[in-house]
């Protein structure tokens, strides 16, 4: 850092602006850098925004041909770009992802938070703590390495029968790699997080708190619950939003695990949907990352790239109203 | 059982000297019974020991105060009145407290704590709203959630005995922590109440309040003995004058005296309650 | 009801029998109703359930990884072969983490530290400073696969040419450098808040008690507190190098898709090797995984485990920096 360089030589207050503007110029960069990537991801994913409408959204083909058009319209010249794209199967695909996984996540995280700070012996909760720190830095690729060698193959070989195999022959293969193995694994990767986070905010509520409802012949079970996790609801707001952001953003583990292929599973087929592959927002860009080079295809893919980010914001932002309005009772941030 | 009080209703012994305005509780109670009884308690932290074979009885009908310099264990004793000693996992209790007859470490903790319950030293409303606060002591000892509509009477009630009703009736979805400190400390008594114990403790309640707080807070004390044995540890001698009935002076962990309020701070048998009483030491 | 008041505190009932101390006490009393234990009984479910996937990722990956890890597969660079002997060890991809780890926290470490100093000891104008901080907050949800878009945006512009490969005036945009840059970006919130949290422990009378001996605010942060932050530095590092290290998108997007190095022809040691496209273990792993193009699954168990080696490292490390500064102990406030 620059102000390494600085000393008594310049005078006391000199150096002392000097480091000041320094830093705060150094601040301004990340600023900048920041605005400059919103700015960016949006300038070029216009063309597929503004070539689609709001039909960009919608159902309507398959997704894979249609980047694949779009791929080959780009290796032309500008008048031949095709930018027809409908993200209905990939929209629904991660909604299905996400959501399935930051249920299973929250929950599963909210009682073990509370196992750790409030009920655990202490040889558990000894234990317990650095096995929540160390599943939270098993790096994704490892969660997808043991999802493909042993979540996939198991589902594809116990769990899928034969006559559900048949029922959708022709239209899609039940091979293993499904929204069942994509959520679980998915929320494995993300209830870590959200138990470190969770377990911080319950270890901040103020005891006074506990102890006067313990005073009042509350038990602990109650008390904890409705006590401490209450008012630890900001943390677990906070949390949950992160998690669901890092959900929403994680592109290595669900391209090997979810099947990576555009199909929208239709809850209506009955059970069987948690077995049919998919693909989500963030597995696309990186299966289609070398057709970066042609410019409609770059533009669809930053266009994703725009919506991951749009909505990682939109968790943040409702995150944070979410946490102002609690604090009017006094609940800890 | 009902049983005259022993006479101390604040004429006969001398009143000290220091020890200004009126004793509040100078209509004397009319009736005590005996609720708990301590006996040969000793509480000990890790290595050292806070309460040392303490033996007294509490008594509804009247006050009981317990004073002493800090440090010298009689919150420790408070707080093993409803076994809130076991929160702390280095205590280490033995001797034998009674309640109504029963030794308490038979009563399942929260059930006790149902029939001895405790206000602490910083008034600790829950984060909710007013109405809640007092809601969440009744809902919680049902086993079935009870509506708004069925609860607000008893609530009512519990504010109105903490006298605090007339203030907050028309803000009982307000924060509770909006509230001023004195208002906190008396819904944090309501809420006290409002489980209808047989004990009330009460952890130097008034030391983070204001004169006025404080004062408004021992009236409504004074006026609460008869419904509820009620004992209060407090280190404002003259808050223990003007309120108590029964004084015990703790000491580094014994029980140097315990007696009427009147003997204890006209006519202290003990040396040391002498020289605590007059402002020696402490 | 009582019996009759009297007894006198000097003559106590006798027979005092000690009680034993009731620490045993089951927590699960009467007062606990059904419901109640069964949310306790969920709690030590999941709770063992954490456990257990935690022991089992460790187990199997060790198991896996002394199966198939020779000590020569780090020193021999991957080579094209048909069968899974044939075909090398991953030596590039090692060698590639290790370069990617330093590059990435020696921008991540002194701009974190940078923007944290200013965040506490300056903060002005106080607008700058909320908007910092939202800034901070928003980089840390931004998915890796979106930061790896703009990359590269960035590194293909004519511009910043000299950091990578070009040929014919077109920048190949993929190298060490740029994808170091993009990945400091993933360990930077770590860093911030990390150093937040440590600066911010430090109580003002410290701060106080320097300038009132004359030192200026930049010299009292250089001087003291920066070394009594130490611990909360080294912590935000160390799960920024977590991070880094465990990231594949970018990786993916902004490093390459080979197994090997690519040094640029013409160029200086080291620079050509950083300005050339790479792989590190992450990509490895996905690569040699089913769903990836070497399909390998032996080297890419050998890789994983070499990855889970350096995540446990890491976490152990920051183990030992807490309990150090727990030894040392802190000013009192």
């Amino acid at each position: 850092m620059e102000e390494a360089h600085l000393s008594e030589e310049y005078g006391p207050r000199w150096s002392d602006q000097r480091a000041e503007r320094l830093l705060g110029a150094l601040v301004c960069a990340v600023v900048v850098l920041l605005l400059a990537l919103i700015a960016t991801v949006f300038w070029r994913a216009w063309p597929s925004f503004a070539h689609n409408g709001l039909a960009w959204f919608g159902p309507g083909g398959n997704v894979d041909d249609q980047i694949n058009q779009i791929y080959l319209s780009g290796l032309g010249g500008p008048e031949g770009y095709v930018y027809t794209f409908h993200a209905w199967q990939l929209l629904w695909s991660t909604f299905l992802i996400t959501g399935g996984a930051v249920l299973i996540a929250f929950f599963s995280s909210l009682f073990v938070a509370v196992f750790l700070v409030e009920f655990a012996p202490e040889p558990m909760s000894n234990v317990l703590a650095p096995v929540v720190r160390f599943l939270a830095s098993v790096p994704s690729v490892i969660y997808g390495l043991l999802g493909v060698l042993l979540v996939v193959p198991f589902i594809g070989n116990h769990l899928v029968t034969e006559p559900q195999r048949a029922s959708v022959a022709g239209v899609i293969s039940l091979s293993g790699y499904s929204l069942l193995a994509a959520v679980l694994i998915l929320a494995l990767m993300i209830a870590p997080l959200m138990t470190s986070i969770f377990s911080d905010g319950l270890r901040s509520v103020r005891p006074g708190w506990l102890e006067g409802s313990l005073a009042l012949g509350v038990n602990r079970w109650r008390t904890t619950w409705k006590i401490a996790v209450r008012t630890a609801r900001p943390a677990i707001v906070a949390g949950t939003v992160l998690a669901t952001a890092r959900a929403i953003g994680e592109a290595v583990m669900l391209a090997m695990v979810s099947g990576s292929v555009a199909f929208a599973p239709n809850p209506a087929d009955g059970l069987i949907f948690i077995f049919e592959p998919s693909r989500p927002l963030a597995p696309t860009i990186v299966k289609n990352i070398d057709l970066l080079g042609s410019e409609p295809a770059n533009s669809t893919l930053f266009a994703i790239a725009a919506v991951l980010l749009f909505s990682a914001t939109m968790f943040s932002l409702a995150g944070w109203v979410a946490r102002r309005s609690m604090r009017k009772y006094g609940a800890t941030a | 059982m009902v049983v005259p009080a022993p006479s101390h209703n604040g004429n006969g012994a001398a009143t000290p000297s220091g020890f200004s305005g009126a004793r509040r509780s100078i209509g004397s109670p009319q009736f005590s019974i005996r609720r708990m009884e301590v006996d040969q308690l000793s509480v000990s932290y890790a290595a050292r020991e806070a309460v040392k074979s303490v033996s007294l009885p509490i008594r509804q009908g009247e006050v009981l105060a317990m004073i002493g310099p800090s440090g010298c264990g009689k919150t420790t004793l408070l707080r093993s009145l409803n076994r809130l000693t076991e929160l702390t996992r280095t205590a280490r209790v033995s001797g034998r407290i009674l309640l109504d007859d029963v030794d308490i470490g038979l009563i399942e903790p929260t059930l006790l704590r149902r029939r001895v319950t405790m206000v602490f030293q910083q008034p600790n409303p829950f984060p909710m709203s007013v109405f809640d606060n007092i809601a969440y002591v009744l809902r919680e000892q049902g086993s079935r959630r009870q509506r708004r509509k069925t609860l607000e009477p008893q609530v009512h009630s519990a504010l109105d005995r903490a006298g605090l009703f007339e203030e907050v009736k028309d803000n009982l979805d307000h924060p509770a922590l909006r509230l001023s400190g004195g208002q906190q400390q008396r819904l944090c008594i309501a809420r006290a109440l409002a489980a209808e114990p047989e004990v009330l403790l009460l952890d130097e309640p008034c030391s983070a309040l204001d004169p006025q707080s404080t004062q408004v807070i021992e009236d409504l004390i004074v006026n609460l003995r008869d419904d509820v044995a009620v004992v209060i540890v407090t280190h404002n001698l003259q808050q223990a004058y003007r309120i108590a009935d029964h004084v015990a002076f703790m000491y580094l962990g014994d029980l140097v005296e315990y007696g009427a309020a009147t003997t204890v701070f006209g006519s202290p048998r003990e040396k040391r309650t002498q020289e605590y009483v007059s402002g020696a030491f402490g | 009801m009582g019996a009759p008041v009297a007894t006198p505190p000097a003559s106590p009932p006798s027979g005092g029998a000690p009680r034993k101390p009731s620490k045993g006490l089951p927590q699960s009393g009467s007062t606990w109703h059904l419901s109640d234990r069964i949310g306790l009984a969920i709690c030590w479910a999941l709770g063992l359930l954490f456990c257990a996937i935690a022991v089992a990722i460790v187990a199997y990956l060790f198991v896996q990884g002394i199966k198939y890890l020779r000590p020569e597969m780090l020193f021999t660079p991957a080579t094209a072969g048909f069968s899974q002997g044939q075909t090398g060890g991953f030596s590039d991809a090692f060698f590639g983490t290790l370069i990617v780890a330093t590059m990435g926290i020696a921008i991540a470490l002194p701009v974190g530290v940078g923007v944290a100093v200013w965040l506490v000891e300056y903060g002005r104008p106080a607008a700058l400073a909320r908007v910092t901080e939202s800034t901070i907050e928003a980089i840390a949800g931004i998915p890796s696969i979106v930061l790896a878009l703009f990359g590269t945006v960035i590194f293909s512009s004519a511009a910043l040419g000299f950091l990578s490969r070009t040929s014919e005036g077109v920048v190949f945009g993929r190298s060490f450098f740029g994808a170091s840059a993009m990945l400091s970006l993933v360990a930077l919130p770590l860093v911030v808040a990390s150093t937040r949290e440590g600066l911010s422990a430090i109580p003002q009378h410290v701060r106080e008690a320097s300038y009132a001996v004359g030192k200026t605010k930049i010299a009292t942060a250089r001087r003291i507190l920066l070394p009594a932050a130490r611990p909360q530095v080294a912590t935000g590092a160390m799960l920024g190098l977590g991070r880094i290290i465990g990231d594949t998108a970018i990786i993916v997007v902004l490093l390459g898709a080979t197994q090997n190095f690519a040094p640029v022809e013409g160029a200086a040691f080291p620079f050509n090797y950083l300005r050339g496209a790479g792989t590190t273990l992450t990509n490895f792993v996905y690569e040699a995984s089913p769903t990836g193009n070497l399909n390998q699954p032996e080297k890419a168990y050998a890789a994983a485990f070499v990855l889970l080696l350096m995540v446990l490292a890491l976490n152990a490390a920051v183990d030992i920096v807490h309990r150090r500064a727990r030894k040392v102990g802190t000013w009192s406030s």
